[in-house]
This record gives structure tokens, C-alpha cells and sequence, in this order.
């Protein structure tokens, strides 16, 4: 099924599963979102679990938070990336520190969902990738599913979590399709994964880059390159383990973001891995990265965003050393 | 279907065009017996040609010519009033819905093409006199309306409204919606408004929704009465009627010009299409209210009233070939707009050199050249 109907069918079984799970955001109820990824829940559950609430979204993650005190578990839509920062303070200031204000007597088993990311030729706020301001705050988990498997599963995952979770969905790919287990998940929610065995550059990336990675290696292996891709997953907390064990196998790291490059996720994963595997390394880690600009105009995205082109010649560099 | 009855509501044209204010209208009277005949026909002409140019950016949506086309078909009355009870030394904040305003403040309506064919984040220049003080479109509903206020209290500090001199004095116009208005933001500017006494009318135009929440779902009261709890005079008007919609706002702009403070106005209208080309009202309101509010056409109510005056046909013509030729020509200069220079993208992040860019530029222009050699 499609990444889109995953998350729904992810929500559904949370909402069927705990009665204290309930939905809140701009449009979500009879519309089913602006991405329909809340579609026929509200019909459904009702509009007291399925909230349309007002357009604001402070309101929707500072109640959210007392939500959470009162014993319920909300997940939350925030309509698109570039949205999310009226409800910055409330994130990052409250939501984050609640649980260690308070010395682990209050938990905030809250879901920020956040459709992420360009490649939709969108106008201004459509099409950011906002992860860093997230890892780099304590007290939050963040991560993104990059197919429909993990969609479904994470987003239970994450509901079950007793600690704020945001969670990063790849709207370009939300009408991606993929095969879903729903006996048992695959994998932890801070897993990461390997998605592709290679022997001799390791590239590591999350969400829809994941795709694109994938595109990079096909075309590096017509040209004789052996790329291992893994998919991040969890982007705080890191998952370390897979990537380090695969640095030590293929020596080389490319790692690609849509977001800037500079302070990035990607900043801080190079600089681990130079850290912990410095010996086991032929060549720097890479970053291929959205340049430090604000996302640009939808007619010069294509020119922003690292393709399988800006990966290859990372990979190129890489191997010259 | 939303009550057009509260005793502030300020409404003179009835929906068949007749002559029929409202008490709260009478202190209007004089104004609207004021205006000329001229005056009248601009206002029909320039609802009738933004109309045209929305239906031409809608189809051009369809074509994939643009990312997105917010229209705003049916609003026409709202916007025309107030952005003609204007006066040139004013500023104007739009939100990304007001259309026919930056078209009557000067500003080529192609500009809002490139803005949402993704040419471009914003399109023109405020301080370019030929754009007359009007602001780019914000996509972050609410926050213009805090940078109208603090424009309006640099007006304030400059001692550039209140002097008595009406010729002089500058004021500011800030739209945004009904949705919009549950933002902190808004709150916000109402409250450093008040504060501060801003020569400044905040223009809520109350279009029934957000994109599928009803105002009912945002708001228990009339909109225009949260003004009131910041010691703002407010009140509602009928936005479908073009000459209610220019005489409050003449009032409440001269009023703020001449340093009486900030002033609301609630717009009571419809947006009789979608949100965005992106979305499909079917899926959250009925048939049945749009065709209510279709029966109070901005544009059919005040054509009626024309026509009682004795406008002859020959007029309306006129003035659907005026907004035929508009479309017309936004659509051929549609067709010719090219792309952007990748250069765009690096160029007024800062103002002065940044040697981070100054290093993803030459990467980017490096690695394009090593491309384009590795094609040949
Ligand atoms: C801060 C923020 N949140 C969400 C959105 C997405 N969004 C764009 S328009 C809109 C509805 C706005 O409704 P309203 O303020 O009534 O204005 P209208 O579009 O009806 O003119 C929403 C939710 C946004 N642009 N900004």
C-alpha cells in the first residue's frame, strides 16, 4: 500500500488499540488532512478522538502538552514543515523539558507529525526539511519512516512512546507503494537498517533520500562501484552500530540530506563516525547536502536538492582519496 | 448558513442591488451619496477584470502552468472597497488571497503568476513607488499582521500619521482571514496595536472557512468583537457589497490616519471556490450553501445597482472586455516566462558577502561545468 495509507492504517490501529490515543490538527477531520493521511478516521472514531481544532498551531502542541498531563496521548498534524515554527516555544521550550522539569514524574507521550521535504514543486514552507532544530534539542525523539512497512509500524511505535516524538513523514513519497507486514514489526523504533549490501562506499541518508540513494547505487554499480545504503530511520537518537559496522567494512561514507548542510544531522553523523571509526576510514565522510540558502523557489529545486548526480560525485571524491 | 444580522453589520446594497442600509449603514450615507459615477464604475470594472484574471490563474493552474492558484472568486466585493478607500501614501499588508488590492495598488498581477509558478518568493517591491506601498504576499497565516503593526508604530515614532494633515498622513491596511485569526500572531498585533495606538485597520476577511473548518469551529462569537477586547473599535460589514466594504473602510482609515488609533473590520464574505486548486470543498461543505451565497454575488449586486442607475449595456461590456484583455494578456505573459538563473538562488540571502555561500556558489557552478563537459 502507499506510505500515505500506511500511516492511516498505523493511526487506526492506534486509535482501535488505546482509547487515550487521539488526533488533533488544521483540516484533519472530514477533509482527512491536506495529504488525506487522516481520512476517514474521523467518520470513524469520532470527533472527539479525531480533532479538527483551530488554525494555530501553538494551540495545538502548548494543549497538547496539558493533553498529555491529563493522561491522554496525542498525535498531532502540523499541515507542512514551514508551519511547524509558530509552535516552536512549545516544542522546544515545553514540550521537550517537561518529562525532566518535572524528574520523571510526568511523561509526554506526544506525536508531532510533520509532512517534510521538497521534490513537490510547492511554493514558500511547503518543502523544508527542519530536522536539525528537532535533534538538537534534548528531551525529543525524532524520526522518519522512508517506505510503507516502516510507516506503519513506526507510527505505532512512536504513538506507544511515552516521550515526544516528531515525526518526519517524506511527503514526497507518500504515494509510494510497499509491501506491510502487520503481524510484527521489523524493527525497533531507533533502529537503523541496511537497506542495500555494498563492499566498497557506505551512503546513509533518511526519508525520501533513501530512494535517492538507492538511484546512486544503481548507477554506481554500472559503473563498478559497490554501494551499501542504509536507511537512518531514527534520527535522534542516532543508531550507530550499522553504520559503524559498515564504515569498517567499506572504509568510505557518503552521508545526504535535503536540508542545509551546515549545523546539520549530517554535520553531526560525519563527525561521530570520523570520531569512532577514524581508523577504519580510506576517505572523510561526505556530505551531500540542500545548500545553506533558504529553500529556493520550486523552479530551482531540482538544482537544490542533492539527485543521484550530486551523490555519484561524492562517491567519486570519496574513492579518490 | 452564516447570520448577515448582527446590529453592527454595515450593509447598503441589498443582494438584488437595491438601495437598502442597514441602521448601522446610515452613517455611511453621505459618503456613498458622494461618490461619483465614475467612482461606481471603477468598482464594478475592477471586480468584473480580477474576476477574469482568477479564472484565467485557475485555468493556468490546470494546465501546469502554476504550483498553486489561490483564487479569490467571490471576495472581489471586500477587496475593491477597502483597497479604494486607500489613499496613496497608505501600506498594505495582504495576506496571499488579495489579488484585485495589489492590482489596484499598482502591482503587475503577473508577479503573483511567477510567485506561484515557483519563480520567485515574493515578486515585487514594496518600496518601488510604482507598487504603491504594497507589501509581498505571507504564507505564514497571521504574521504579517505583526509586521503591519510595527510599520504602523514606526508611523507613530516618525509622527507621520495624526498630524492633522490628511494630505500627509499615512496609515496602515493589513488583511488576513478568518482562520488566520486564531493564530498567537494575531493575537499579538492586536495587542502591540492597542498599545501603541497604530493608525492601522485590520481587515478580516471573513470567507465562512479556513481551508475545511468553519468559522463556527475557531470562533463562538463574531470575529469583529475580539477587536473590542483590545480596546479596538470594531465592527462587521457585508463584504459582498462593494460599497459598504469602501465606505467603512474610508472611515476607519481616516480615522487611524488622523491618529484616532488602530480600527477592525470584519468582511463578512464567501470564497465561492476552493481554498487553493489543491483542494475539494465537496468533501466538507454543502451545495446547497454555496448556492446561498452565490445569490449574493459581489459582482451581480453591484451590476444590479448600475443597471437601476441607468448604466447602459454598452458599460458592462466594456467592462468584460477590459477583464477579457487582462487575462488574455496574463496568459500570453505566462507563456513567455522563462526559468531562473540557479545564481537567484545564492544571491540576497545576505546583503553583504557570506563566505559560505560564496563557497556552495563556486562548488555549484564547478560541479555544473564538470557536468555539462562530461555530456559533450
Ligand atoms: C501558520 C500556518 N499554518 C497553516 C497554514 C496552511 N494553510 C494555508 S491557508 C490555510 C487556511 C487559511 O484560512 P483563512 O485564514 O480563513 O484564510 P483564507 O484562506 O480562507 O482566505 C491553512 C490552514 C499556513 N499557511 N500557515
Amino acid at each position: 500500500m502507499p506510505i500515505s495509507r500506511a500511516l492511516n492504517a498505523g493511526l487506526r490501529r492506534a486509535l482501535e488499540t488505546d482509547d487515550r490515543v487521539l488526533l488533533m490538527g488544521e483540516d484533519i477531520g472530514p477533509l482527512g488532512g491536506v495529504f488525506r493521511v487522516t481520512e476517514g478516521l474521523q467518520k470513524d472514531f469520532g470527533p472527539r478522538r479525531v480533532i479538527d481544532s483551530p488554525l494555530a498551531e501553538s494551540g495545538i502542541v502548548g494543549t497538547a502538552i496539558g493533553l498529555a498531563m491529563g493522561g491522554f496521548k496525542p498525535v498531532l498534524e502540523i499541515q507542512f514543515d514551514g508551519f511547524v515554527f509558530p509552535a516552536f516555544d512549545q516544542i522546544t521550550s515545553q514540550l521537550a523539558k517537561i518529562t525532566n522539569r518535572h524528574e520523571g514524574g510526568v511523561r509526554m507521550p506526544v506525536v508531532i507529525r510533520i509532512p517534510y521535504g521538497g521534490h513537490i514543486g510547492a511554493v514558500e514552507h511547503h518543502q523544508e526539511s527542519p530536522e536539525a532544530y528537532f535533534t538538537h534539542t534534548a528531551g525529543l525523539r525524532v524520526v522518519s519512516p522512508s517506505n510503507a512497512n516502516d510507516a506503519y509500524w513506526m507510527m505505532q511505535q512512536a504513538i506507544a512512546s511515552p516521550d515526544p516524538v516528531i515525526f518526519l513523514e517524506p511527503k514526497a513519497k507518500y504515494w509510494q507503494k510497499g509491501e506491510v507486514d502487520t503481524d510484527k514489526p521489523a524493527l525497533p523504533l531507533h533502529a537503523s537498517r541496511i537497506v542495500r549490501r555494498g563492499t566498497d562506499v557506505t551512503l546513509v541518508g533518511h526519508g525520501a533520500m533513501v530512494t535517492t540513494l538507492l538511484q546512486a547505487a544503481a548507477l554506481a554499480e554500472s559503473e563498478g562501484t559497490s554501494c551499501e545504503v542504509i536507511d537512518l530511520r531514527s534520527l535522534s537518537p542516532v543508531d550507530y552500530g550499522p553504520l559503524l559496522d559498515s564504515v569498517r567494512r567499506t572504509g568510505r561514507m557518503v552521508y545526504a540530506q535535503e536540508a542545509p548542510g551546515f549545523t546539520s544531522l549530517g554535520s553531526e553523523i560525519a563527525a561521530t563516525v570520523m570520531e569512532k571509526a577514524f581508523f577504519a576510514l580510506e576517505a572523510p565522510v561526505l556530505r551531500v547536502s540542500g545548500f545553506d540558502v533558504p529553500f529556493p523557489p520550486a523552479k530551482l529545486e531540482g538544482t537544490y536538492l542533492p539527485d543521484a548526480d550530486r551523490i555519484l560525485e561524492a562517491v567519486d571524491r570519496s574513492l579518490a582519496y | 448558513m452564516t447570520p448577515l444580522d448582527d446590529p453592527a453589520l454595515v450593509r447598503v446594497l441589498a443582494a438584488d442591488g437595491t438601495m437598502a442600509p442597514t441602521p448601522a449603514a446610515e452613517r455611511y450615507l453621505p459618503l456613498i451619496d458622494a461618490l461619483t459615477d465614475a467612482e461606481l464604475e471603477t468598482f464594478y470594472r475592477d471586480m468584473v477584470s480580477i474576476r477574469a484574471f482568477d479564472v484565467q490563474a485557475t485555468n493556468l493552474q490546470r494546465q501546469g502552468q502554476l504550483a498553486l492558484w489561490p483564487p479569490s472568486f467571490g471576495q472581489e466585493a471586500a477587496q475593491v472597497g477597502s483597497a479604494r478607500a486607500a489613499r496613496a501614501q497608505d501600506h498594505i499588508f495582504p495576506s496571499y488571497r488579495e489579488h484585485v488590492v495589489t492590482r489596484i495598488r499598482g502591482v503587475d498581477p503577473l508577479d503573483i503568476i511567477r510567485l506561484m509558478r515557483g519563480l520567485t518568493h515574493g515578486g515585487w517591491d514594496p518600496t518601488d513607488p510604482k507598487n504603491g506601498n504594497t507589501h509581498i504576499y505571507t504564507l505564514v497565516l497571521g504574521a504579517q499582521t505583526l509586521h503591519a503593526t510595527g510599520l504602523a508604530m514606526g508611523l507613530v515614532f516618525d509622527g507621520k500619521s495624526g498630524s492633522g494633515d490628511p494630505e500627509r498622513d499615512e496609515a496602515v491596511i493589513v488583511y488576513y482571514g478568518d482562520g488566520a485569526s486564531s493564530q498567537g500572531d494575531v493575537h499579538e498585533a492586536m495587542v502591540f496595536a492597542a498599545s501603541f495606538q497604530t493608525p492601522e485597520v485590520f481587515f478580516l476577511q471573513n470567507n465562512q472557512w479556513a481551508i475545511s473548518v468553519p468559522v463556527a469551529t475557531q470562533s463562538r462569537s463574531p470575529l469583529y468583537k475580539r477587536g473590542e477586547g483590545y480596546g479596538i473599535p470594531s465592527l462587521q460589514v457585508d463584504g459582498n457589497d462593494v460599497l459598504a466594504s469602501y465606505a467603512v473602510s474610508k472611515v476607519a482609515l481616516d480615522e487611524a490616519r488622523a491618529g484616532g488609533g488602530p480600527r477592525a473590520i470584519e468582511a463578512m464574505t464567501y470564497r465561492m471556490g476552493a481554498h487553493t486548486t489543491s483542494d475539494d470543498p465537496t468533501k466538507y461543505r454543502t451545495s446547497d450553501e454555496e448556492k446561498a451565497w452565490a445569490e449574493r454575488d459581489p459582482i451581480a449586486r453591484m451590476r444590479a445597482y448600475l443597471e437601476g442607475r441607468g448604466a447602459p449595456q454598452q458599460f458592462f461590456d466594456d467592462a468584460d472586455a477590459e477583464g477579457a484583455a487582462l487575462a488574455d494578456d496574463v496568459r500570453v505573459r505566462t507563456n513567455e516566462l522563462g526559468t531562473i538563473p540557479r545564481v537567484h538562488m545564492f544571491e540576497s540571502v545576505y546583503s553583504e558577502a557570506h563566505a559560505l555561500i560564496q563557497e556552495e556558489q563556486r562548488w555549484l557552478d564547478d560541479y555544473e561545468a564538470s557536468m555539462e563537459g562530461g555530456a559533450q
